[in-house]
């Protein structure tokens, strides 16, 4: 593979930052770049990746600060451009109070943080992100969120189902999409999107925590792996 | 001109609110079982320094779609008043 830089915003309250850093250094060829939230500048990154965590405490809403600082102008525009982006947990919802993805993401419906491992179905592996798991491969990998129910506009519901924006469901350990399945209230189970163009995947569940064998799963290693072959075209 | 905006941002009503719906479970277990349901929304007092209160009304508006709510799951209102 050849040489990938990949930079990860760094927001005050990121907190998975170093795991993801972690995650990625162990591919070859691979460097993360850590992007400080009041940069301006991506560095020549390949691929940007906004981790999990509790950016700015999650003050107003979770994202919602974050959404605003100087970094974020340049990873929209990044973007907009058709580069990869890639929001975990918090990220994700930084990505969706950006608008470079769709719905919000609001209070489990239990009311608890939970923080536990999970099992998600690849829904769609046409992806960047996605191409390197077989298409209904069940994956566990961990969630730790207390805003991760998804929602949306029916409308907007049935447009990304109708494009297979939506990349993962909560599911069991049989790729079930059952309500018991879906511990956040997530509409339709949806764990993950990607945008039209195919190049913003935002998702709940923690790849860079199921990277190595000790960690107890391997299952989020192919989804960086995909995501490198495709930024090298290799 | 200085102006204070009265905000309320509350959860539109097809959003669940489980914060508060716990609060309605905690009145009922008080004995407050006529408290059929309550929703939990935001307050915030805004200072805005504008000529015209038209202007102040446009930043409120401005500042409450961008920032302070989120259309995807949340309304809001405004009273603007003068601060002498």
């Amino acid at each position: 593979m050849a040489d990938v830089t990949v930079g990860i915003v760094v927001f005050p309250g990121s907190n998975c930052d170093h795991d993801t850093e972690y995650a990625i250094a162990s591919f070859p060829g691979v460097k993360p770049v850590m992007l400080w939230h009041n940069d301006h500048d991506l560095k020549g990154c390949d691929a940007v990746i906004l981790p999990g965590g509790f950016s700015y405490g999650d003050y107003l809403r979770c994202g919602s600060i974050a959404r605003f600082s100087p970094i974020m102008r340049e990873v929209i525009e990044f973007a907009r451009k058709g580069r990869p982006v890639l929001g975990i947990c918090n990220g994700f919802q930084v990505l969706v109070e950006s608008g470079l993805l769709e719905g919000a993401l609001i209070r489990n419906t239990g009311k608890k943080f939970i923080c536990r491992q999970s099992t998600i179905k690849v829904v769609n592996n046409g992806t960047i992100f996605t191409d390197g798991y077989r298409k209904d491969e069940v994956l566990r990998i961990p969630v730790a969120h207390g805003e991760g129910n998804y929602i949306a506009s029916p409308e907007t519901i049935e447009s990304l189902e109708e494009h297979g924006q939506v990349v993962f469901r909560y599911t069991d350990e049989n790729g079930n999409a059952t309500e018991a399945a879906n511990f956040n209230g997530s509409l339709g189970n949806i764990a993950g999107i990607v945008n039209r163009q195919g190049n913003v995947l935002g998702l709940m569940p923690h790849p860079e925590r199921a990277s190595e064998a000790l960690l107890g799963s391997q299952d989020g290693r192919r989804l960086f792996e995909s995501l490198f072959r495709h930024v090298t075209g290799a | 001109m200085a102006y204070k905006a009265k905000i309320r941002v509350t959860l539109r009503p097809s959003i669940l609110d489980v914060q508060g719906k716990a609060a309605q479970h905690a009145l009922a277990n008080l004995g407050y079982t006529s408290v059929e349901s309550v929703r939990i929304g935001k307050y915030m007092e805004v200072a805005i320094e504008e000529q015209t209160a038209e202007d102040a009304g446009r930043v409120c508006t401005e500042i409450c779609q961008k920032l302070l709510s989120n259309p995807v799951m949340e309304d809001f209102t405004f009273e603007l008043e003068p601060v002498n």
